[in-house]
């Protein structure tokens, strides 16, 4: 496809999901698009540096931040959220700062970088958890309701106007994912993915490029957190923190595909529209059953299609495309052994 | 002097004996974890998954089917080794080749394979064993005969551990693996046995520990995401695949969580031990006792 015929069809497919709320107006149908949009923008978030080999499972804390930050500066201070979420955002990222720098910078990388996340996820459940005279503990909190200006307060009772905020949210997010694509940024991360020293030989200041992906990331996660609980008006330690949460992002990126831009939103798809399924298919008795079929999914993609749908797809749709990266040939050799 | 005094009072030593109870157990888990890190080159995320499992096991033994505590145990035991090794065989093993991460994230996805079968199985209810032991009173300190027990059979299970690992052909074969992996194949060991073995001793331990555990906690599907972490924690600040470093963190985390808890809530221990444990990450990088490069 051409550069233009490409931007073409990004064009019409948007116009398409903007007319949308007009055209169909279920309000069910509208609500569950507005989560796969909310998610979908969390789990871009997550890929930005998770496709560069950073795992981290600390975005269920960054991601509670935002939504808790938000709800408790609105709460307790009046704060409207269009000032709260940036501070929250701030928050997260200032965390961010605060474990990544030494992280990077002591080269704490593969295992141990994944299990401090962790620890950071806990971290924050743990915190919300404990500070229940303010947070709720794990029973939820819940915004108040505006009494006055509900644009303000950011809280809308429409589907439609909540669907048009997401997809504007979650356009900006692609639009990152493709910024950060086609930036030299890339190119650094990619070779310090490949191999941190090489990277660093060549002149790539490997704890600065690190750092500033993860600051993005955790910036973007923590919006994501922030408008899910706008939009829920709703919120629980388990439902937007902790290592669940943080799973959930990994499973659905790599599912959908982690080196494509839209494979992160095809994972929020299949994962929402599966939970969907079987909650309405099974009633109360489904409890349990979507997660059961997530976590099979999940070994059985990284054993044998660890490119994700979307990105095998497109492999196979475009044999000839240029040479597979490392890092991600690495990968493919899962799939055929021996290769 | 006066004021200090009245910090170092009984309940400050009932928390630190508490805390040394505690990290019996946490021990324990952390030398399954690092066993299997330190042999075979895999963090299984799941493995306080597995523990869930032996505890499901054990409630089910004696509550149902009336089967006496000590004769469930090495049932329980057994079922969780053959679960290990089935994880291997099934999981990590077509992944031995693959970058680690996705062998991480592939035991991942075996937690919540797990955790939902739990809850599809069993339900989400707290189930216990109902079983009271007594408690020990010392002075006016109060311990419970479950954390004493637990910790005496962790530490015996560490022992027989240790003289598996130093005394028998197998064990000397694992410890060799885990210095090189290339070279042992050469040397005639078979690699993909000694792994099986290895990831059911690991389960066995996770057996054990579920055994303990049974007796202090209520069962739940998500109970293994109260000890999990923790364990994680352990072994990476002992330095992943160092047992000794993992037992020394072990005993430090457990003061932490025992001593925090004592001056708030429980959750905060835990919130310190976190905190700790992201410090201690920045001071000593590769683990407690890790030699500085």
């Amino acid at each position: 496809m051409t550069g233009q015929g490409r931007l073409a069809a990004w064009g019409i497919g948007l116009a398409a999901l903007v007319a949308l709320p007009f055209v169909y107006r279920d309000p069910y149908h509208l609500h569950i698009l507005v989560l796969i949009l909310i998610w979908s923008f969390a789990y871009t978030s997550w890929s930005m540096m998770g496709r560069f080999g950073l795992v981290s499972l600390g975005h269920g804390g960054f991601m509670g931040i935002g939504a808790y930050v938000t709800a408790l500066l609105w709460n307790h201070l009046g704060l409207s959220p269009w000032i709260g979420i940036p501070i929250s955002m701030a928050a997260a990222g200032a965390l961010a700062m605060i474990v990544g720098y030494p992280c990077f910078r002591f080269r704490i990388t593969g295992h141990y970088f994944v299990l401090v996340t962790l620890a950071l996820s806990g971290i924050v459940l743990q915190v919300i958890t404990a500070t229940r005279d303010y947070t709720g503990g794990s029973l939820g909190y819940t915004p108040n309701r505006a009494s006055g200006n509900k644009l303000l307060a950011l809280q809308f009772d429409g589907k439609t106007t909540w669907y048009l905020i997401a997809l504007a949210v979650w356009l900006f997010g692609i639009v990152v994912w493709h910024w950060v694509d086609r930036s030299m940024a890339r190119y650094a991360l990619e070779a310090i993915s490949e191999d941190e020293d090489a990277a660093a030989a060549a002149g790539v200041d490997v704890t600065a490029e690190k750092l500033k992906i993860t600051l993005l990331s955790a910036l973007m996660t923590a919006l994501a957190g922030a408008i899910y609980c706008q939009y829920q008006m709703f919120i629980t330690p388990d439902t937007v923190s902790g290592i669940a949460v943080s799973l959930q992002m990994v499973f659905a990126a790599i599912v959908g595909g982690l080196f494509v831009s839209l494979g992160p939103t095809v994972g929020a798809i299949i994962t929402i529209l599966l939970a969907e399924t079987l909650r309405i298919g099974f009633g109360t008795k489904a409890v349990g059953w979507d997660n059961l079929v997530y976590g099979v999914l999940l070994v059985i993609f990284i054993i044998f299609l660890p490119k994700g749908i979307l990105g095998s797809l497109l492999d196979r749709l475009k044999p000839q495309r240029k040479v597979p990266r490392a890092h991600e040939q690495e990968a493919v050799q899962i799939a055929r052994p021996g290769t | 002097m006066q004021t200090f005094l009245d910090i170092f009072d009984i309940y400050l030593l009932e928390a630190v004996i508490n805390g040394i109870l505690l990290g019996g157990v946490l021990a324990l888990l952390a030398l399954g974890l690092n066993l299997i890190f330190g042999v075979i080159d895999v963090t299984w995320i799941c493995y306080a998954e597995l523990v869930m499992l032996g505890m499901y096991a054990m409630y089910f033994m004696v509550q149902y089917y009336g089967v006496s505590y000590f004769v469930a145990a090495p049932f329980t035991i057994l079922l969780v080794a053959v679960l290990g090794a089935a994880l291997h065989y099934l999981v990590i093993a077509p992944l031995l080749t693959a970058p680690p991460i996705n062998q991480l994230l592939a035991t991942g996805g075996v937690l919540f394979v797990l955790q939902s079968f739990a809850t599809v199985a069993f339900g989400i209810d707290f189930r216990n064993l109902g079983i009271r032991l007594p408690v020990l009173a010392f002075g006016d300190m109060n311990f419970s005969y479950a954390r004493l027990l637990s910790f005496v059979a962790a530490l015996v299970g560490m022992v027989a551990v240790y003289l598996f690992m130093t005394r028998t052909f197998t064990g000397t074969a694992i410890r060799a693996i885990s210095q090189d992996r290339q070279i042992m194949a050469l040397m005639g060991v078979d690699t993909k046995r000694i792994y099986l073995i290895t990831s059911a001793l690991g389960g066995a331990l996770a057996g054990l520990a579920a055994c303990l555990l049974v007796l202090q906690y209520d069962v739940h599907p998500f109970v293994g995401l109260s000890f999990g972490p923790i364990t994680f924690l352990i072994c990476v600040l002992g330095g992943l695949g160092n047992f000794i470093g993992g037992f020394i963190a072990a005993f430090l985390f457990a003061e932490i969580i025992s001593l925090g808890g004592l001056f708030s809530d429980l959750e905060w221990g835990y919130v310190l031990a976190f905190a700790f444990f992201i410090v201690m990450m920045f001071i000593r990088p590769a683990g407690l006792l890790a030699r500085r490069r």
